[in-house]
Protein backbone atom coordinates (compact mmCIF):
# COMPACT_ATOMS: atom_id res chain seq x y z
CA UNK A 1 0.00 0.00 0.00
CA UNK A 2 1.53 3.18 -1.25
CA UNK A 3 0.94 6.19 1.13
CA UNK A 4 -0.55 8.46 -1.88
CA UNK A 5 -3.61 7.90 0.36
CA UNK A 6 -3.02 10.14 2.78
CA UNK A 7 -2.40 12.68 0.00
CA UNK A 8 -5.78 11.89 -1.81
CA UNK A 9 -7.99 11.32 1.07
CA UNK A 10 -7.92 14.94 1.92
CA UNK A 11 -8.89 15.90 -1.45
CA UNK A 12 -12.76 13.98 -1.67
CA UNK A 13 -13.25 11.56 1.66
CA UNK A 14 -11.29 14.11 4.49
CA UNK A 15 -12.01 17.14 2.14
CA UNK A 16 -11.78 20.18 4.66
CA UNK A 17 -14.29 22.67 3.09
CA UNK A 18 -16.89 20.35 2.50
CA UNK A 19 -17.08 17.44 4.41
CA UNK A 20 -15.29 18.67 7.37
CA UNK A 21 -16.77 21.87 7.45
CA UNK A 22 -13.46 23.54 9.46
CA UNK A 23 -11.61 26.71 8.17
CA UNK A 24 -14.90 28.25 7.45
CA UNK A 25 -13.89 31.99 8.59
CA UNK A 26 -11.48 31.91 5.44
CA UNK A 27 -13.10 30.11 3.24
CA UNK A 28 -15.95 32.73 2.78
CA UNK A 29 -14.15 35.87 3.76
CA UNK A 30 -11.18 35.56 0.76
CA UNK A 31 -12.77 33.76 -1.91
CA UNK A 32 -13.78 36.83 -3.85
CA UNK A 33 -11.83 36.16 -6.80
CA UNK A 34 -10.14 32.49 -7.86
CA UNK A 35 -6.71 34.20 -7.16
CA UNK A 36 -7.30 35.12 -3.60
CA UNK A 37 -8.71 32.10 -2.91
CA UNK A 38 -5.82 30.13 -4.11
CA UNK A 39 -3.27 32.27 -2.41
CA UNK A 40 -5.05 31.76 1.15
CA UNK A 41 -5.00 27.91 0.20
CA UNK A 42 -1.50 27.85 -0.21
CA UNK A 43 -0.92 30.02 2.71
CA UNK A 44 -2.55 27.62 4.82
CA UNK A 45 -1.18 24.71 3.38
CA UNK A 46 2.42 26.48 4.22
CA UNK A 47 1.68 26.18 7.71
CA UNK A 48 -0.32 23.13 7.52
CA UNK A 49 2.66 21.04 6.36
CA UNK A 50 5.49 22.37 8.69
CA UNK A 51 3.28 22.55 11.82
CA UNK A 52 2.69 18.76 10.99
CA UNK A 53 6.19 18.08 10.35
CA UNK A 54 7.15 19.50 13.82
CA UNK A 55 4.39 18.30 16.02
CA UNK A 56 4.69 15.04 14.90
CA UNK A 57 8.30 15.25 15.71
CA UNK A 58 7.70 16.79 19.46
CA UNK A 59 4.80 15.34 20.15
CA UNK A 60 6.36 11.84 22.04
CA UNK A 61 8.18 14.40 24.44
CA UNK A 62 5.30 16.73 25.08
CA UNK A 63 3.10 15.79 28.65
CA UNK A 64 -0.21 15.33 27.87
CA UNK A 65 -1.58 18.62 29.61
CA UNK A 66 0.03 21.23 28.05
CA UNK A 67 -0.16 19.69 24.63
CA UNK A 68 -2.29 22.24 23.17
CA UNK A 69 -0.55 25.31 24.47
CA UNK A 70 2.55 23.25 22.76
CA UNK A 71 1.06 23.06 19.68
CA UNK A 72 -0.69 26.52 19.99
CA UNK A 73 2.40 28.20 20.07
CA UNK A 74 4.28 26.13 17.33
CA UNK A 75 1.59 27.22 14.91
CA UNK A 76 1.71 30.59 15.92
CA UNK A 77 5.09 30.62 15.13
CA UNK A 78 5.02 29.17 11.66
CA UNK A 79 2.02 31.73 11.18
CA UNK A 80 4.53 34.98 12.23
CA UNK A 81 6.87 33.66 9.91
CA UNK A 82 4.87 33.54 7.02
CA UNK A 83 3.21 36.70 7.80
CA UNK A 84 6.89 38.19 7.93
CA UNK A 85 7.86 36.24 4.64
CA UNK A 86 4.64 37.16 2.49
CA UNK A 87 5.07 40.60 3.91
CA UNK A 88 8.52 40.62 2.53
CA UNK A 89 8.51 39.03 -0.64
CA UNK A 90 4.44 39.55 -1.45
CA UNK A 91 3.50 42.45 0.24
CA UNK A 92 0.26 42.60 -2.33
CA UNK A 93 -1.11 39.64 -1.39
CA UNK A 94 -0.45 40.20 2.26
CA UNK A 95 -2.40 43.27 2.35
CA UNK A 96 -5.78 41.89 -0.05
CA UNK A 97 -5.85 39.06 2.52
CA UNK A 98 -5.24 41.42 5.70
CA UNK A 99 -6.38 39.65 8.89
CA UNK A 100 -6.85 35.99 7.81
CA UNK A 101 -2.96 35.15 7.90
CA UNK A 102 -2.89 36.09 11.36
CA UNK A 103 -6.16 33.87 12.11
CA UNK A 104 -4.66 30.73 9.92
CA UNK A 105 -3.29 30.28 13.86
CA UNK A 106 -6.94 29.61 14.85
CA UNK A 107 -7.74 27.80 11.75
CA UNK A 108 -9.68 24.53 13.32
CA UNK A 109 -7.74 22.74 10.19
CA UNK A 110 -4.38 23.12 11.40
CA UNK A 111 -4.93 22.29 14.96
CA UNK A 112 -7.12 19.83 14.22
CA UNK A 113 -4.96 18.42 11.95
CA UNK A 114 -2.12 18.34 14.46
CA UNK A 115 -4.39 17.01 17.40
CA UNK A 116 -6.18 14.39 15.17
CA UNK A 117 -3.15 13.08 13.01
CA UNK A 118 -0.10 14.17 13.64
CA UNK A 119 0.45 13.71 17.00
CA UNK A 120 -0.43 9.64 15.94
CA UNK A 121 1.72 9.60 12.77
CA UNK A 122 5.04 9.58 12.07
CA UNK A 123 7.14 12.64 10.03
CA UNK A 124 6.80 11.32 6.62
CA UNK A 125 3.10 10.85 6.80
CA UNK A 126 2.61 13.96 8.58
CA UNK A 127 3.70 15.29 6.49
CA UNK A 128 2.04 13.98 3.46
CA UNK A 129 -1.39 14.19 5.54
CA UNK A 130 -0.62 18.31 5.67
CA UNK A 131 -0.13 18.45 2.25
CA UNK A 132 -2.94 16.32 0.94
CA UNK A 133 -5.39 18.59 3.20
CA UNK A 134 -3.61 21.86 2.22
CA UNK A 135 -4.33 21.05 -1.24
CA UNK A 136 -8.16 19.82 -0.69
CA UNK A 137 -8.65 23.32 1.11
CA UNK A 138 -6.77 25.11 -1.66
CA UNK A 139 -8.42 23.49 -4.40
CA UNK A 140 -12.24 24.24 -2.05
CA UNK A 141 -10.99 27.66 -2.07
CA UNK A 142 -9.74 27.81 -5.36
CA UNK A 143 -13.24 26.54 -6.98
CA UNK A 144 -15.48 28.99 -4.70
CA UNK A 145 -13.66 31.37 -5.78
CA UNK A 146 -13.74 30.57 -9.55
CA UNK A 147 -17.88 30.56 -9.18
CA UNK A 148 -17.54 33.59 -7.17
CA UNK A 149 -15.79 35.72 -9.62
CA UNK A 150 -17.05 34.96 -12.29
CA UNK A 151 -20.32 35.63 -11.25
CA UNK A 152 -19.55 38.26 -9.72
CA UNK A 153 -16.88 39.97 -11.65
CA UNK A 154 -17.57 38.11 -15.26
CA UNK A 155 -13.83 37.51 -15.16
CA UNK A 156 -11.40 34.25 -14.21
CA UNK A 157 -8.33 34.54 -12.74
CA UNK A 158 -8.26 38.36 -13.24
CA UNK A 159 -9.23 37.92 -17.23
CA UNK A 160 -12.55 39.74 -18.02
CA UNK A 161 -14.28 37.94 -20.67
CA UNK A 162 -17.88 39.76 -19.63
CA UNK A 163 -17.70 43.02 -19.79
CA UNK A 164 -19.92 45.11 -17.35
CA UNK A 165 -20.02 44.72 -13.51
CA UNK A 166 -21.37 41.20 -12.94
CA UNK A 167 -23.97 40.01 -10.10
CA UNK A 168 -22.27 42.37 -7.22
CA UNK A 169 -23.85 40.27 -4.72
CA UNK A 170 -21.75 37.44 -4.93
CA UNK A 171 -18.25 39.34 -4.37
CA UNK A 172 -20.30 40.88 -1.50
CA UNK A 173 -21.13 38.76 1.58
CA UNK A 174 -24.17 37.34 0.63
CA UNK A 175 -22.52 35.58 -2.26
CA UNK A 176 -20.15 34.14 -0.45
CA UNK A 177 -23.09 31.75 2.28
CA UNK A 178 -25.14 31.24 -1.02
CA UNK A 179 -21.88 29.85 -2.99
CA UNK A 180 -20.78 27.77 -0.34
CA UNK A 181 -24.03 26.46 0.26
CA UNK A 182 -25.00 25.49 -3.17
CA UNK A 183 -21.68 23.63 -3.61
CA UNK A 184 -21.87 22.02 -0.45
CA UNK A 185 -25.44 20.48 -2.16
CA UNK A 186 -23.67 19.48 -5.56
CA UNK A 187 -20.87 17.37 -3.33
CA UNK A 188 -23.23 15.68 -1.70
CA UNK A 189 -25.03 14.62 -4.40
CA UNK A 190 -21.66 13.82 -5.96
CA UNK A 191 -20.94 11.50 -2.46
CA UNK A 192 -24.70 10.20 -2.74
CA UNK A 193 -24.04 8.41 -6.34
CA UNK A 194 -20.97 6.84 -5.43
CA UNK B 1 -21.51 60.64 19.42
CA UNK B 2 -18.57 58.87 18.07
CA UNK B 3 -19.44 55.66 20.83
CA UNK B 4 -22.88 55.55 19.79
CA UNK B 5 -21.65 55.50 15.82
CA UNK B 6 -19.02 52.46 16.77
CA UNK B 7 -21.92 50.35 18.54
CA UNK B 8 -24.16 51.08 15.51
CA UNK B 9 -21.51 50.17 13.04
CA UNK B 10 -20.23 46.97 15.31
CA UNK B 11 -23.79 45.32 15.24
CA UNK B 12 -25.34 45.91 11.95
CA UNK B 13 -23.76 47.53 9.35
CA UNK B 14 -19.87 45.93 10.07
CA UNK B 15 -21.74 42.63 11.71
CA UNK B 16 -19.00 40.38 12.48
CA UNK B 17 -20.74 36.77 11.23
CA UNK B 18 -22.21 38.33 8.01
CA UNK B 19 -20.35 41.40 7.01
CA UNK B 20 -16.63 40.07 8.42
CA UNK B 21 -17.01 36.53 8.66
CA UNK B 22 -14.95 35.76 11.81
CA UNK B 23 -16.43 33.10 14.59
CA UNK B 24 -18.16 31.22 11.77
CA UNK B 25 -17.20 27.95 12.92
CA UNK B 26 -19.43 27.74 16.31
CA UNK B 27 -21.96 29.86 14.66
CA UNK B 28 -22.80 26.80 12.85
CA UNK B 29 -21.71 24.35 15.16
CA UNK B 30 -24.04 25.72 17.98
CA UNK B 31 -26.82 27.54 16.59
CA UNK B 32 -29.24 24.27 16.68
CA UNK B 33 -31.07 25.68 19.48
CA UNK B 34 -31.85 28.41 20.73
CA UNK B 35 -30.73 28.00 24.35
CA UNK B 36 -27.61 27.00 23.21
CA UNK B 37 -27.02 29.99 20.83
CA UNK B 38 -27.66 32.31 23.78
CA UNK B 39 -25.17 30.51 26.00
CA UNK B 40 -22.18 30.30 23.71
CA UNK B 41 -23.23 34.51 22.80
CA UNK B 42 -22.94 35.11 26.30
CA UNK B 43 -19.58 33.03 26.48
CA UNK B 44 -18.27 34.52 23.79
CA UNK B 45 -19.33 38.66 24.75
CA UNK B 46 -17.62 38.12 27.90
CA UNK B 47 -14.60 36.91 26.54
CA UNK B 48 -13.79 38.87 23.30
CA UNK B 49 -14.50 42.11 25.72
CA UNK B 50 -12.07 40.96 28.55
CA UNK B 51 -9.52 39.61 25.61
CA UNK B 52 -9.44 42.90 23.75
CA UNK B 53 -8.83 44.81 26.63
CA UNK B 54 -5.66 42.74 27.89
CA UNK B 55 -4.45 42.21 24.27
CA UNK B 56 -5.10 46.32 23.97
CA UNK B 57 -2.84 47.34 27.04
CA UNK B 58 -0.26 44.15 26.24
CA UNK B 59 0.13 45.96 22.62
CA UNK B 60 -0.01 49.34 23.90
CA UNK B 61 2.85 49.05 26.73
CA UNK B 62 5.02 46.01 25.98
CA UNK B 63 4.96 45.51 22.36
CA UNK B 64 4.88 48.85 21.06
CA UNK B 65 7.32 50.37 23.30
CA UNK B 66 9.87 47.29 22.28
CA UNK B 67 9.07 47.63 18.67
CA UNK B 68 7.57 44.17 19.29
CA UNK B 69 4.90 44.43 16.95
CA UNK B 70 5.70 41.37 14.63
CA UNK B 71 4.59 39.29 17.59
CA UNK B 72 0.81 39.92 17.98
CA UNK B 73 -0.24 36.90 16.75
CA UNK B 74 1.52 34.85 18.93
CA UNK B 75 1.34 36.64 21.85
CA UNK B 76 -2.46 37.63 21.63
CA UNK B 77 -2.95 33.78 20.76
CA UNK B 78 -0.96 32.82 24.12
CA UNK B 79 -3.15 35.57 25.86
CA UNK B 80 -6.42 34.56 24.83
CA UNK B 81 -5.46 30.79 25.58
CA UNK B 82 -4.45 31.80 28.78
CA UNK B 83 -7.39 34.01 29.88
CA UNK B 84 -9.62 31.79 28.99
CA UNK B 85 -8.63 29.32 30.86
CA UNK B 86 -8.37 31.39 33.82
CA UNK B 87 -12.29 32.85 33.38
CA UNK B 88 -13.16 29.14 33.50
CA UNK B 89 -11.60 28.52 36.66
CA UNK B 90 -12.50 31.53 38.30
CA UNK B 91 -16.16 31.44 37.10
CA UNK B 92 -16.21 27.50 38.69
CA UNK B 93 -15.25 28.99 41.22
CA UNK B 94 -17.03 32.25 42.30
CA UNK B 95 -20.74 31.39 40.12
CA UNK B 96 -21.23 27.95 39.62
CA UNK B 97 -24.44 28.92 37.81
CA UNK B 98 -23.31 31.34 35.47
CA UNK B 99 -19.89 28.56 34.74
CA UNK B 100 -23.39 25.91 34.22
CA UNK B 101 -24.74 28.37 31.97
CA UNK B 102 -21.54 29.13 29.77
CA UNK B 103 -18.75 26.78 31.15
CA UNK B 104 -19.20 23.76 28.22
CA UNK B 105 -18.62 26.80 25.46
CA UNK B 106 -15.63 28.52 26.88
CA UNK B 107 -13.07 25.59 25.76
CA UNK B 108 -14.07 26.38 22.51
CA UNK B 109 -13.72 29.70 22.10
CA UNK B 110 -9.81 29.44 21.98
CA UNK B 111 -10.13 28.71 18.83
CA UNK B 112 -12.87 30.91 17.87
CA UNK B 113 -11.65 33.29 15.17
CA UNK B 114 -14.07 36.34 16.24
CA UNK B 115 -11.63 36.82 20.08
CA UNK B 116 -8.55 36.99 17.79
CA UNK B 117 -10.02 39.24 14.80
CA UNK B 118 -11.14 41.60 17.29
CA UNK B 119 -8.10 41.66 18.95
CA UNK B 120 -5.99 42.53 15.88
CA UNK B 121 -8.25 44.82 14.53
CA UNK B 122 -8.65 47.44 16.87
CA UNK B 123 -4.99 47.26 17.56
CA UNK B 124 -3.89 47.56 13.44
CA UNK B 125 -6.96 48.94 11.50
CA UNK B 126 -7.59 52.60 11.38
CA UNK B 127 -11.49 53.28 12.63
CA UNK B 128 -13.57 55.83 9.96
CA UNK B 129 -16.47 56.77 11.37
CA UNK B 130 -19.28 59.84 10.71
CA UNK B 131 -16.75 61.83 8.58
CA UNK B 132 -14.37 62.25 11.04
CA UNK B 133 -10.69 61.70 10.09
CA UNK B 134 -9.31 58.01 10.38
CA UNK B 135 -7.67 57.48 13.76
CA UNK B 136 -6.90 54.49 15.87
CA UNK B 137 -9.56 53.45 18.76
CA UNK B 138 -8.39 54.43 22.20
CA UNK B 139 -9.13 52.11 24.85
CA UNK B 140 -12.51 53.36 26.52
CA UNK B 141 -13.52 52.90 21.99
CA UNK B 142 -11.45 49.63 22.01
CA UNK B 143 -13.33 48.40 24.55
CA UNK B 144 -17.02 49.65 23.24
CA UNK B 145 -16.30 48.24 20.27
CA UNK B 146 -15.61 45.03 21.51
CA UNK B 147 -18.53 44.64 23.40
CA UNK B 148 -21.00 46.50 20.35
CA UNK B 149 -19.04 43.55 18.01
CA UNK B 150 -20.01 40.58 20.00
CA UNK B 151 -23.50 42.13 20.94
CA UNK B 152 -23.67 41.49 17.35
CA UNK B 153 -22.59 38.53 16.81
CA UNK B 154 -25.34 37.23 19.65
CA UNK B 155 -27.94 39.03 17.78
CA UNK B 156 -27.22 37.56 14.19
CA UNK B 157 -26.55 34.03 16.28
CA UNK B 158 -29.69 33.81 18.37
CA UNK B 159 -31.85 35.31 14.81
CA UNK B 160 -30.09 32.32 13.28
CA UNK B 161 -30.95 29.44 15.56
CA UNK B 162 -34.92 30.98 16.00
CA UNK B 163 -34.67 30.11 12.08
CA UNK B 164 -32.88 27.37 12.34
CA UNK B 165 -35.42 25.63 14.62
CA UNK B 166 -38.19 26.42 12.29
CA UNK B 167 -35.47 25.23 9.31
CA UNK B 168 -35.28 21.88 11.18
CA UNK B 169 -39.24 21.02 10.92
CA UNK B 170 -39.27 21.23 7.21
CA UNK B 171 -39.02 19.30 4.62
CA UNK B 172 -36.17 20.07 2.60
CA UNK B 173 -34.59 17.82 -0.41
CA UNK B 174 -31.69 15.53 0.81
CA UNK B 175 -28.83 17.10 -0.60
CA UNK B 176 -29.55 20.30 1.13
CA UNK B 177 -30.10 18.47 4.21
CA UNK B 178 -28.18 20.18 7.27
CA UNK B 179 -25.51 22.61 6.35
CA UNK B 180 -26.05 23.68 2.89
CA UNK B 181 -30.04 25.29 3.58
CA UNK B 182 -28.26 26.46 6.96
CA UNK B 183 -25.45 28.31 4.77
CA UNK B 184 -28.03 29.26 2.24
CA UNK B 185 -30.35 30.73 5.27
CA UNK B 186 -27.10 32.83 6.45
CA UNK B 187 -26.77 33.80 3.22
CA UNK B 188 -30.05 35.72 2.53
CA UNK B 189 -29.83 36.85 6.38
CA UNK B 190 -26.35 38.31 4.93
CA UNK B 191 -28.56 40.31 2.31
CA UNK B 192 -30.85 41.45 4.65
CA UNK B 193 -27.73 43.57 6.63
CA UNK B 194 -26.34 44.45 3.53
CA UNK B 195 -29.19 46.93 3.88
CA UNK B 196 -27.36 48.59 6.96
CA UNK B 197 -24.49 49.64 4.93
CA UNK B 198 -23.66 53.19 4.81
CA UNK B 199 -25.55 54.50 7.31
CA UNK B 200 -22.88 55.78 9.85
CA UNK C 1 2.86 7.97 23.60
CA UNK C 2 2.75 10.98 25.40
CA UNK C 3 5.15 11.56 28.07
CA UNK C 4 3.96 11.44 31.79
CA UNK C 5 2.61 14.98 33.17
CA UNK C 6 4.39 16.35 36.03
CA UNK C 7 4.87 19.99 37.25
CA UNK C 8 8.65 19.77 36.47
CA UNK C 9 8.17 18.66 33.09
CA UNK C 10 5.18 20.25 31.60
CA UNK C 11 7.17 23.41 32.88
CA UNK C 12 10.22 22.35 31.23
CA UNK C 13 8.38 21.81 28.00
CA UNK C 14 6.69 25.03 27.33
CA UNK C 15 9.71 26.84 28.21
CA UNK C 16 11.81 25.10 25.61
CA UNK C 17 8.98 25.10 23.32
CA UNK C 18 8.75 28.80 24.06
CA UNK C 19 12.76 29.23 23.82
CA UNK C 20 12.89 27.24 20.37
CA UNK C 21 9.91 29.23 19.10
CA UNK C 22 10.83 32.64 19.61
CA UNK C 23 14.10 31.53 18.60
CA UNK C 24 12.97 31.18 14.95
CA UNK C 25 10.45 34.08 14.90
CA UNK C 26 13.42 36.54 16.02
CA UNK C 27 16.12 34.87 13.17
CA UNK C 28 13.01 35.22 10.64
CA UNK C 29 12.65 38.76 11.61
CA UNK C 30 15.84 39.39 11.50
CA UNK C 31 16.11 38.15 8.09
CA UNK C 32 12.97 40.04 6.27
CA UNK C 33 13.75 43.10 8.23
CA UNK C 34 15.82 44.40 5.18
CA UNK C 35 13.47 43.00 2.27
CA UNK C 36 9.82 44.56 4.34
CA UNK C 37 11.62 47.66 4.72
CA UNK C 38 12.12 47.90 1.21
CA UNK C 39 9.16 46.58 -0.25
CA UNK C 40 7.40 49.58 2.32
CA UNK C 41 10.20 52.10 0.67
CA UNK C 42 9.39 50.39 -3.14
CA UNK C 43 5.70 51.49 -2.51
CA UNK C 44 6.18 54.80 -1.19
CA UNK C 45 8.82 55.65 -3.95
CA UNK C 46 6.21 54.29 -6.81
CA UNK C 47 3.52 55.97 -5.66
CA UNK C 48 5.28 59.59 -5.14
CA UNK C 49 5.92 58.91 -8.71
CA UNK C 50 3.08 58.24 -10.12
CA UNK C 51 1.18 61.39 -8.36
CA UNK C 52 3.75 63.67 -9.85
CA UNK C 53 5.49 65.02 -12.21
CA UNK C 54 9.48 63.88 -12.93
CA UNK C 55 11.14 64.66 -10.40
CA UNK C 56 14.95 64.86 -9.71
CA UNK C 57 16.46 63.87 -5.85
CA UNK C 58 14.95 62.10 -3.26
CA UNK C 59 11.84 63.08 -1.72
CA UNK C 60 12.01 64.75 1.71
CA UNK C 61 9.86 63.18 4.32
CA UNK C 62 7.69 65.25 6.65
CA UNK C 63 4.54 66.01 8.56
CA UNK C 64 2.28 68.57 9.49
CA UNK C 65 -0.86 69.05 11.63
CA UNK C 66 -4.47 70.65 10.22
CA UNK C 67 -7.27 70.75 12.49
CA UNK C 68 -6.02 68.80 15.25
CA UNK C 69 -5.12 65.57 12.42
CA UNK C 70 -1.43 64.84 11.38
CA UNK C 71 -1.08 65.00 7.59
CA UNK C 72 2.22 63.25 5.77
CA UNK C 73 3.72 64.25 3.28
CA UNK C 74 6.98 63.80 0.79
CA UNK C 75 8.59 66.96 -0.42
CA UNK C 76 10.61 67.24 -3.21
CA UNK C 77 12.72 70.13 -5.31
CA UNK C 78 11.14 72.50 -6.74
CA UNK C 79 7.99 72.95 -4.80
CA UNK C 80 6.53 69.54 -5.74
CA UNK C 81 4.21 67.99 -2.87
CA UNK C 82 3.13 64.50 -2.48
CA UNK C 83 0.46 64.82 0.63
CA UNK C 84 -1.20 61.66 2.28
CA UNK C 85 -4.65 62.02 2.80
CA UNK C 86 -7.57 59.84 4.57
CA UNK C 87 -11.09 60.28 5.05
CA UNK C 88 -13.93 58.16 5.58
CA UNK C 89 -15.46 56.58 2.64
CA UNK C 90 -18.78 54.23 2.70
CA UNK C 91 -17.12 50.97 3.98
CA UNK C 92 -14.31 52.42 6.23
CA UNK C 93 -10.71 54.53 5.83
CA UNK C 94 -10.30 55.90 2.27
CA UNK C 95 -6.32 56.88 1.49
CA UNK C 96 -5.02 58.61 -0.82
CA UNK C 97 -1.95 60.47 -2.13
CA UNK C 98 -2.02 63.52 -3.63
CA UNK C 99 0.71 65.13 -5.77
CA UNK C 100 0.47 68.72 -6.22
CA UNK C 101 3.13 71.35 -8.55
CA UNK C 102 4.07 74.29 -7.77
CA UNK C 103 1.79 76.06 -8.83
CA UNK C 104 -0.60 74.37 -6.58
CA UNK C 105 -1.90 72.74 -9.23
CA UNK C 106 -3.37 68.67 -8.54
CA UNK C 107 -1.27 66.94 -10.68
CA UNK C 108 -1.89 63.57 -9.96
CA UNK C 109 -4.32 61.03 -7.10
CA UNK C 110 -3.58 57.79 -6.26
CA UNK C 111 -5.48 55.37 -3.84
CA UNK C 112 -3.42 54.17 -1.34
CA UNK C 113 -5.67 51.81 0.61
CA UNK C 114 -9.44 51.44 0.98
CA UNK C 115 -12.14 49.30 1.95
CA UNK C 116 -15.14 50.21 -0.23
CA UNK C 117 -17.38 47.68 -1.64
CA UNK C 118 -16.24 46.11 -4.45
CA UNK C 119 -17.74 46.75 -7.74
CA UNK C 120 -18.99 50.03 -6.89
CA UNK C 121 -17.03 52.24 -4.17
CA UNK C 122 -14.10 50.43 -4.97
CA UNK C 123 -14.36 51.62 -8.94
CA UNK C 124 -12.15 54.86 -7.36
CA UNK C 125 -9.28 52.70 -8.29
CA UNK C 126 -10.12 51.55 -11.95
CA UNK C 127 -12.74 54.61 -13.26
CA UNK C 128 -10.68 55.85 -15.34
CA UNK C 129 -13.63 58.81 -16.11
CA UNK C 130 -13.84 59.69 -12.55
CA UNK C 131 -9.66 59.31 -11.72
CA UNK C 132 -8.92 61.65 -14.82
CA UNK C 133 -10.74 64.42 -13.57
CA UNK C 134 -8.13 64.83 -11.09
CA UNK C 135 -5.29 65.17 -13.05
CA UNK C 136 -4.45 68.80 -13.85
CA UNK C 137 -7.45 69.91 -11.49
CA UNK C 138 -6.42 73.61 -10.84
CA UNK C 139 -8.38 74.27 -7.66
CA UNK C 140 -8.36 77.67 -7.96
CA UNK C 141 -9.97 77.68 -10.85
CA UNK C 142 -12.71 74.61 -10.28
CA UNK C 143 -14.31 73.97 -7.32
CA UNK C 144 -13.26 70.31 -5.69
CA UNK C 145 -16.83 68.71 -4.62
CA UNK C 146 -19.26 66.77 -6.70
CA UNK C 147 -21.72 67.85 -9.21
CA UNK C 148 -24.67 66.50 -6.73
CA UNK C 149 -22.73 69.53 -4.37
CA UNK C 150 -22.59 71.91 -6.90
CA UNK C 151 -18.92 71.04 -7.82
CA UNK C 152 -17.19 70.31 -11.29
CA UNK C 153 -16.77 66.75 -10.71
CA UNK C 154 -18.23 63.55 -12.16
CA UNK C 155 -19.43 61.11 -9.19
CA UNK C 156 -18.75 57.51 -9.64
CA UNK C 157 -22.10 55.90 -10.73
CA UNK C 158 -24.33 54.66 -7.74
CA UNK C 159 -20.95 55.64 -5.58
CA UNK C 160 -21.75 59.10 -4.40
CA UNK C 161 -20.37 58.93 -1.23
CA UNK C 162 -17.03 57.13 -1.98
CA UNK C 163 -16.81 59.98 -4.57
CA UNK C 164 -17.38 62.55 -1.59
CA UNK C 165 -14.98 60.85 0.11
CA UNK C 166 -12.41 61.46 -2.61
CA UNK C 167 -13.35 64.90 -3.33
CA UNK C 168 -12.77 65.80 -0.05
CA UNK C 169 -9.42 63.93 0.79
CA UNK C 170 -7.66 65.45 -2.31
CA UNK C 171 -9.23 69.20 -1.09
CA UNK C 172 -8.03 68.34 2.50
CA UNK C 173 -4.80 67.92 0.77
CA UNK C 174 -4.65 70.79 -1.06
CA UNK C 175 -5.83 73.01 2.04
CA UNK C 176 -2.44 71.15 3.27
CA UNK C 177 -0.52 72.44 1.07
CA UNK C 178 -1.62 75.94 0.91
CA UNK C 179 -0.60 76.02 4.75
CA UNK C 180 3.29 74.15 3.87
CA UNK C 181 3.38 76.89 0.93
CA UNK C 182 2.42 79.59 2.99
CA UNK C 183 3.85 79.06 6.52
CA UNK C 184 7.13 80.91 5.34
CA UNK C 185 8.37 78.55 2.46
CA UNK C 186 6.22 79.36 -0.37
CA UNK C 187 8.11 81.17 -2.77
CA UNK C 188 5.71 84.03 -3.88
Amino acid sequence: MSKWHFVTDGFVKNNPTFVLVLGMCPTLATTTSAMNGLEMGLATMFVLILSNIVISLIAPMVPDKVRIPVYITVIATFVTVLQLLMQAFTPSVYETLGLFIPLIVVNCIVLGRAEGFANKHGVGESALDGLGVGLGFTASLTVIGIVREILGSGSLFGWKFIAGDGILAFVMAPGAFLVLGFLMVLFNKYLAKK
Amino acid sequence: MEYFLIIVSAIFVNNILLAQFLGICPFLGVSNKLSTATGMSGAVCFVITLATVVTYLLNQYLLVPFGLEFLQTISFILVIAALVQMVEIVLKKISPSLYQALGIFLPLITTNCAVLGVAITVVTKDFALGGNAPHMLNLGQATVYALATSLGYGLAMCLFAGLREHLAGNDVPKAFKGLPIALITVGIMAMAFLGFSGIV
Amino acid sequence: MAAESTLKNMALCLTAVCLICSAVVGVAYAVTKEPIDAAAQAKTTASIAAVLPEFSGVPEQGSVGMDGVEYKYYKVDDGLYAIISSTSGFGGALTLMVGIDDKGVVHNTTVLSHSETPGLGAKCTTDEHFISQFRGFDPAVKSLTVKKDGGDLDAITASTITSRAYALAVSNAVAVYHKLTDGGQGNE
